[in-house]
C-alpha cells in the first residue's frame, strides 16, 4: 500500500521542468495551493486543471503514475466529499432519512474533491520532478528569504539531508534486526493487531539503540571534518537562477492573474 | 618543520556519569615526522582509539600536551586548523558518510572550511581520482561495498588537503577485498602524496610495511620500533593477547624446531627466499 503513495518520489526524465531551479518549483507549488484555495467557480478550476494537465505533459511523466499517487488518498478525498455533501446548509435537493443534500452542498463537495485531488498532484509534480538533494537546497535558499527563521534555513535543511542519507540505512538494519529476532523465535505474522504492534517491540528497542549510537558517531565524524553549522560554508553546486527560471515566473504570474481574473468574471 | 604530531607525557581520564574516573591512557610520549607510516596496535580497551581522537582534537589530554602540525590542541582557537591538518577516518564506513550522494559527500569537508566552488568542484574530482572513485560520483553511499564506502570517506578527508591522516580501525568491518582496497589506497597516499599515515589496527599484517610500529596495551605504550623488531618478538606480543602474521608464526615455530636460523621473517617472499636458499 505504501507503494502507491506517489508523493515525495523522484521520476528522473530529461524534461525543462526538472531543469527548472528548485526554488521556481517550491514557489510556484505555494502559489499553486494558495490559488486552489481561492477559487471559487468552475472555469478556474477548469484553468487550473488544464495548466495541470500541461506541466505533466512537459515534465514527460506518465500520467498513469500520477494517477496511481491520488489513488493512494481516494478514502481521505472520499470522507472529506462525504461530510460536505451532507452537512453543508442550504435548499435541501434530495432526502432520504436524516441524510440531506443541499444545492450548495453539492457544490462544495465538487469543489473540494477537485481542489484536494488538484493538491495531490500539483505537490507531487513538485517531488517528482526534483531530485531530493535539489529539493532540500531549494528548501534551504527559500527559507533563507524568510526573515524571521532564516537563522534554522542551515540546520533545517542539514537535517533533512541526513535523513534522506539514513533512510535507505536504517531500513536495512530493521530488515537484518527482523530476522535476526525471526530466528530466535518472534511472530510478526500472526495475532490481533494490538498483539501485532507488540511484538514491534523487539524490533523497534534495538532500532533505536543503534540509530542514537549512529547519531553520537556522525556526530563527532563530522566534527572531525570541521563542520562547524552553516556560517562561512560554501557549497559545492550552488543554486543559480538561469533563463527558463525567468520564463516560468511569466507563466506562473499569468496563470495566477488568469485563474484569479474567473473570481471576478464569472461570480456566481 | 619536521614533526608532524608530537605527544608529551599524555595522560586521559574518562569520566564515567556517576563520579567514577578510568584511566583510559597515560605516560605516553612519542614524535611522528612528517611523511611516516606509523602502526598503532593493541587489543581492545588498550587506548588506541582514545589516542587518535586526541590528535584531532576531539578529546582534550587530562595532562600533558599534544601538538599536531605545531599547534597545541588545547589552543581551542586553532581546533580547525588541527583538525584541516589531520583528517580523521573511523571504523563504520557507514555513520561517517553525511551527504546522499558521494560527490557531495566529498565536498562535506571543503564546504565547511568555506572554499570556492569551483576550488571544490577541483578538489572533490582530484579526490576521487586518488581513491580511484572517480566513475562513481553520482551514486548513493549506500548502493557502495563497505571498501567503496572506506575510500569515499578517505577522498572525503583528502579533499581537505591534510599533511596527515588518522585511520581508526578502518578496515575491522570490511571484508578482505574491502581491506585490501583501503590498505593499497592508504599505502599509495603516503608514497605518492607524502601524506603522514597513523593507521590504528588490529591486524597484524597491515603494519608489517609500516616505517614504525607503536604497541599500545592497557594505557601505555608497551613497545615501540621498526615493524620487524617487534612483530618477530612473538612471546611478547603474545603475551600482550596480540597475534603475529601467519607468516612471522611459521618462521617461529621453524626456529624452535631447528630448521631454519632466522624467524625475522615478515612477509611471503622472504620466506620463500630464506627456504630456497
Amino acid at each position: 500500500m505504501l507503494k502507491d503513495v506517489t508523493i515525495g518520489q523522484y521520476y528522473p526524465t530529461d524534461s525543462i521542468i526538472h531543469r527548472l531551479d528548485p526554488r521556481t518549483k517550491i514557489h510556484f507549488t505555494f502559489l499553486y495551493i494558495i490559488i486552489l484555495f481561492m477559487i471559487d467557480n468552475f472555469a478556474g478550476y477548469v484553468m487550473a486543471f488544464a495548466f495541470l494537465i500541461g506541466i505533466t505533459l512537459i515534465s514527460k511523466i506518465p500520467l498513469g503514475y500520477i494517477v496511481r499517487g491520488v489513488k493512494g488518498l481516494v478514502f481521505i478525498i472520499l470522507i472529506t466529499v462525504f461530510i460536505n455533501l451532507f452537512m453543508t446548509p442550504g435548499t435541501p435537493i434530495f432526502k432520504f432519512w436524516i441524510l440531506e443534500i443541499t444545492d450548495k452542498g453539492l457544490e462544495v463537495a465538487i469543489f473540494m474533491a477537485l481542489r484536494l485531488i488538484f493538491l495531490v498532484t500539483g505537490t507531487s509534480l513538485m517531488t517528482l520532478t526534483t531530485s531530493p538533494i535539489a529539493l532540500t537546497d531549494g528548501i534551504e535558499y527559500s527559507i533563507k528569504a524568510i526573515p524571521f527563521i532564516k537563522n534554522y534555513a542551515h540546520e533545517l535543511a542539514m537535517m533533512m539531508t541526513i535523513a534522506l542519507r539514513f533512510i535507505p540505512t536504517l531500513m536495512e538494519e530493521t530488515d537484518r534486526i527482523m530476522k535476526a529476532q525471526k530466528a530466535r523465535g518472534a511472530d510478526f505474522e500472526s495475532g490481533n493487531m494490538i498483539k501485532r504492534a507488540k511484538n514491534l517491540i523487539p524490533i523497534l528497542v534495538p532500532l533505536f539503540v543503534s540509530a542514537f549510537r549512529r547519531a553520537d558517531e556522525l556526530a563527532i565524524a563530522m566534527e572531525a571534518r570541521c563542520y562547524r553549522g552553516g556560517d562561512n560554508r560554501t557549497r559545492l553546486n550552488e543554486l543559480k537562477y538561469h533563463k527558463i527560471d525567468l520564463y516560468a515566473y511569466v507563466i506562473i504570474v499569468l496563470m495566477t492573474a488568469a485563474i484569479l481574473s474567473t473570481r471576478f468574471i464569472f461570480n456566481w | 618543520m619536521k614533526t608532524m604530531i608530537e605527544f608529551k607525557d599524555v595522560k586521559y581520564i574518562y569520566k564515567k556519569h556517576e563520579g567514577e574516573e578510568t584511566t583510559a591512557i597515560e605516560n605516553i610520549s612519542f614524535t611522528i615526522e612528517k611523511g611516516e607510516f606509523i602502526g598503532i596496535i593493541g587489543h581492545n580497551g588498550s587506548g588506541k582509539s582514545t589516542l587518535s581522537k586526541l590528535i584531532n582534537g576531539i578529546l582534550h589530554p587530562t595532562h600533558g600536551d599534544v601538538i599536531v602540525a605545531g599547534f597545541n590542541t588545547k589552543d581551542h582557537s586553532k581546533i580547525w586548523d588541527i583538525r584541516q591538518n589531520a583528517g580523521m577516518v573511523f571504523q563504520n564506513p557507514d555513520n561517517q558518510l553525511v551527504a546522499t550522494m558521494v560527490e557531495e559527500d566529498v565536498a562535506f569537508g571543503p564546504e565547511n572550511l568555506g572554499i570556492d566552488p569551483k576550488e571544490i568542484r577541483k578538489r572533490v574530482d582530484e579526490a576521487l581520482e586518488t581513491v580511484e572513485m572517480g566513475a562513481y560520483k553520482n551514486k548513493k553511499p549506500h548502493m557502495l561495498s563497505g571498501g567503496q564506502k572506506q575510500r569515499i570517506a578517505i577522498a572525503g578527508i583528502l579533499a581537505m588537503k591534510p599533511k596527515c591522516i588518522i585511520l581508526d580501525e578502518p578496515t575491522a568491518m570490511l571484508d578482505p577485498s574491502g581491506r585490501k582496497e583501503v590498505m593499497d589506497t592508504i599505502k599509495k597516499l603516503n608514497r605518492e602524496e607524502g601524506i603522514t599515515i597513523v593507521h590504528i589496527t588490529h591486524y597484524m599484517d597491515e603494519i608489517v610495511e609500516a616505517d614504525r610500529v607503536i604497541v599500545m596495551d592497557n594505557g601505555r605504550i608497551a613497545m615501540k620500533g621498526k615493524p620487524f623488531e617487534i612483530l618477530t618478538q612473538v612471546e611478547k606480543l603474545k603475551s600482550l593477547r596480540l597475534d603475529v602474521p601467519q607468516i612471522t608464526e611459521l618462521a617461529f615455530q621453524l626456529k624452535n624446531e631447528h630448521l631454519i636460523d632466522d624467524d625475522k621473517i615478515l612477509t611471503v617472499n622472504e620466506m620463500v627466499k630464506k627456504l630456497c636458499q
